[in-house]
């Protein structure tokens, strides 16, 4: 097996859902060992939830749990017995990673905050993931994705003024998380191992979200700036140029169009009509009196064309033009998969399925499948053999509700 | 050695433009490495330092409203790219240097700096580089080390390595647009979302960082051919896996949950983002709802009573639920909800956040005060350091600003070389009067 970046690196996950094993997948996928610690009986609450393969809901089933959480090894640990944390301290003393999302507090209550996991460990880097935090009048509080968008994210400038402000595609905020804590933890590790000093990482969903660019950063800046707030808007009553932008209707669904001024020359000659670079309705182009002109003469184009089609010809003159593409056009999509993106990983339960593989393409050191989504407490006997338990011991520990 | 920020001693160079790139390098600046970010006062990348160098007069003094192309007051002032939200936004913690990168004496220098430098990121249409020749072929042979991050939307290799576009467009590409917002239907109306900037400006910070790790091991640098659009895909997984497992095409529910009560409901008052969102995931918080709105005899009808009926009569619920955070502002409503241990939010407008409690306990916010700007409250860290000294240490950079420093501190220069590259408008803080 070739070397990749993270390969040797040891972390011991105890997330759930999806910001937490998005976060150590992210780097379980470029070689780290994880080793993810489920409770006993139902596991991570991500096994209820969908979708399921054939839509049957066993825990073994779920995609969600399955893609986010490839390339770990699982084990179950009962946190709540004196030897399971024990057992916990001791895996702790050979990680040098920690991630953990459970609410604000439950760690110091189980006797495993950082403060007593760094005696055992001095290199450790522990990573907390929440909603809001580890301080604060709100650690307490109940969130889900849409309430973290909405109460960190730039929710109340998506969508139009006369409805409520509304989400973008589900759960995407908590992988944005994942993403920033990946960063946090990987970057801590690197000057931990140099400085023989461990870091802990206090991660807000909330915060992650309004330090995001998803035009949140930028709209807090415009308030601080201005004093006005970014209100929820049209995009079709938005316009300012006469070129049409804007998510346009082709022959089989939707093309997303952005035309600065500077770029309509080429749109006339991907139009295949460069006499409308000298005609006199479109000299001014700030002036909108024959906007419907132009957007009748795009329409009709479009009308016969498929998005792709039409992203092609229009990216093939230099006018940004892309199909917005449902999730079955991206899995045939011929880039992402001239690319590779796309990879078969085999399962015991579900078999062989498609997943989305690399986000990152490194040439050395890159993403591998090393293998599929544990089943639950699939390496106790591997894990806990390594810490010196034998099979009458494991026996025991299941007996005792530990494993 | 424990009061140092994890990146100390490592130096990033960055043509980077739009947000992604930025925002990359904002985060490794944050982590301690010393960013320098290369521009030149012949070319102004729209989008970036602003939408246009200089504005008309007039253009943004009679919009009253926010979004991403602001200046302090309303007004460019006399250096409109230092003063853009667009950049400042995300412009913390980087030294800002100036070079004419098309004459073969710039070209050299900028080859000096690769020298000493561990990464190089751009994310500029494909085939920038390769004009500019600074391509990883020829900075590899400069310096062997080199970590090179080449992020155009799509990558630099495939069919739509030449495609241009912005976040909102290829995130179109990978499905994140169809899984977005209201419904599919009203696909005109909808707002431009940049997902792909945030996602896209992580999966490169995170993709040097491993690829700091492989060069400990091996000495070895690389370059990372990134598509920003594959870790907007990524983020996409259980909607691929519907398809993939189920042959299911999933779209937009708008604020529907596919198993929880959830929506965003209207509150008392007149702002425009009087809105809460509730979402009601199983029998102990359905019960917790009930008692924090005093339970109202509606919620013992029959139809009402398990989460399979009550997701039948979602409808009904929501007008239910909006009768009531209707008599609430959205604050007395969020607090009675969690009260019971009912997972509830209000919807929080940028004057919201800068006055919202929590944020000004954890001091999210940063104070900075920058030279054409003055002081204002930025976005702080999306995550806190218990012991590295996280800071902006550096105000966002204005055109050039630190010049002296890169080109007389980093590169040694004489004084009289560097005001011979000044004269020759190889470097400079000001783009040249041509420069549109």
């Amino acid at each position: 097996m070739l070397q990749q970046a993270l390969s040797g690196v040891r972390i011991l996950d105890l997330t759930w859902y999806i910001a937490g094993p998005y976060c150590t997948k992210l780097l379980a996928d470029y070689g780290a060992d994880v080793i993810k610690i489920e409770r006993l009986g139902e596991g991570d609450p991500a096994r209820r939830m969908g979708p399921f393969f054939q839509d049957d809901p066993h825990p073994e089933k779920s995609g969600l749990f399955l893609y986010l959480n490839t390339n770990k090894k699982g084990i179950t640990l009962n946190l709540k017995t004196q030897t399971g944390q024990k057992i916990f301290k001791a895996l702790v003393k050979d990680a040098d990673i920690l991630v953990e999302s459970f609410s604000p507090g439950v760690m110091e209550r189980l006797g495993l905050s950082f403060k007593e996991l760094e005696k055992i460990n001095p290199k450790l880097v522990m990573t907390s993931i929440s909603n809001f935090g580890q301080t604060g009048p709100y650690r307490d509080s109940k969130s889900s994705d849409l309430i973290t968008f909405a109460m960190g994210g730039a929710m109340n400038s998506t969508g139009t003024p006369d409805r409520p402000p509304v989400g973008v595609t589900r759960n995407v905020k908590m992988y944005e998380a994942g993403w920033l804590a990946a960063i946090a933890t990987i970057a801590a590790s690197y000057s931990a191992q140099q400085i023989g000093l461990g870091e802990y990482i206090d991660v807000s969903l909330m915060e992650v979200q309004l330090g995001s660019t998803d035009r949140r950063d930028t709209h807090l800046l415009s308030y601080a700036y201005t004093g006005f707030i970014t209100p929820r808007e049209d995009l079709t009553t938005a316009r300012w140029t006469v070129v049409s932008s804007g998510y346009l209707r082709c022959k089989d669904g939707w093309v997303l169009v952005i035309c600065p001024p500077v770029m309509w020359p080429k749109m006339c000659r991907a139009l295949g009509r460069p006499e409308l670079m000298d005609d006199p309705r479109f000299q001014n182009l700030y002036d909108l009196t024959y906007a419907a002109d132009i957007d009748a003469i795009l329409a009709e184009w479009l009308s016969t064309r498929t998005k792709q089609q039409a992203a092609q010809e229009m990216q093939a003159s230099g006018v940004a033009v892309t199909p917005i593409n449902t999730p079955e056009d991206v899995v045939k999509d011929p880039h992402l998969n001239a690319r590779g993106f796309w990879v078969r990983i085999d399962h015991p339960v579900v078999g062989e399925l498609t997943y989305p593989g690399a986000p990152l393409d490194m040439p050395e050191g890159g993403f591998q499948v090393r293998m599929p989504a544990p089943l639950l407490g699939q390496h106790n006997a591997d894990v806990y053999a390594k810490l010196g338990y034998s099979k009458e011991d494991l026996a025991r520990l299941r007996a005792a509700g530990v494993i | 050695m424990a009061n140092r920020l994890p990146l100390e001693g490592i130096r990033v160079l960055d043509i980077t433009t739009t947000w992604a790139g930025p925002y990359a390098t904002m985060l490794l600046g944050d982590l301690g490495a010393e960013v320098i970010r290369v521009e030149s006062i012949q070319h102004f990348a729209s989008t970036t330092r602003g939408m246009m160098p200089r504005p008309p007069a007039g253009l943004y003094e009679n919009t009253p409203k926010g979004g991403m192309y602001q200046y302090p007051n309303r007004t460019p002032g006399e250096t409109p790219w230092n003063r853009a939200t667009m950049f400042n936004s995300h412009g913390r913690n980087k030294y800002a240097m100036t070079i004419d990168l098309e004459r073969p004496r710039g070209n050299q220098i900028f080859k000096e700096l690769v020298k000493i430098s561990d990464i190089f990121i751009e994310n500029n249409a494909f085939g920038v580089m390769e004009k500019l020749g600074l391509t990883y072929d020829v900075l590899s042979q400069v310096n062997p080390r080199l970590i090179m991050v080449r992020a155009p939307s799509y990558g630099v290799k495939g069919p739509y390595r030449t495609w241009r576009g912005y976040g909102s467009q290829a995130e179109g590409g990978v499905g994140h647009t169809w899984l977005s917002q209201y419904s599919v239907d009203d696909m005109p109306k909808r707002t431009l979302t940049f997902t792909m900037d945030t996602v896209g400006g992580c999966g490169i910070a995170l993709s040097a960082i491993m690829a700091l790790y492989h060069r400990q091991k091996t000495g070895k640098g690389q370059m990372i051919d990134l598509a920003q659009s594959q870790c907007v895909a990524s983020c996409l997984g259980e909607a691929f896996m519907d398809y993939t497992m189920n042959g299911r095409v999933q779209e937009t529910m708008g604020n529907r949950h596919p198993a929880a009560i959830q929506g965003c409901y209207r509150c008392a008052g007149e702002g425009i983002d009087e809105y809460i969102v509730i979402t009601i995931t199983n029998d102990e918080e359905w019960e917790g709802f009930c008692r924090a709105i005093g339970n109202p005899p509606w919620t013992k009808e029959r139809r009402f009573s398990d989460a399979i009926s009550r997701y039948q009569n979602h409808d009904k619920i929501d007008s239910h639920i909006e009768e009531w955070t209707g008599q609430h502002n959205k604050y007395q409503a969020v607090r009675l909800l969690q009260e019971e241990g009912v997972p509830a939010g209000p919807v929080l407008n940028e004057r919201d956040a800068y006055n919202d409690p929590h944020l000004k306990e954890r001091n999210f916010f940063l104070e900075i005060t920058q030279k054409w700007c003055g002081t204002h409250l930025y976005a702080g860290f999306p995550w806190r350091y218990l012991r590295a000294p996280q800071k902006a240490y550096l105000a966002p950079c204005g055109l050039g600003e630190h010049n002296e420093y890169v080109f007389k501190q980093i590169l040694k220069m004489s004084d009289e070389e560097y005001a011979e590259l000044e004269r020759e408008q190889y470097i400079g803080d000001t783009y040249l009067p041509s420069v549109r």
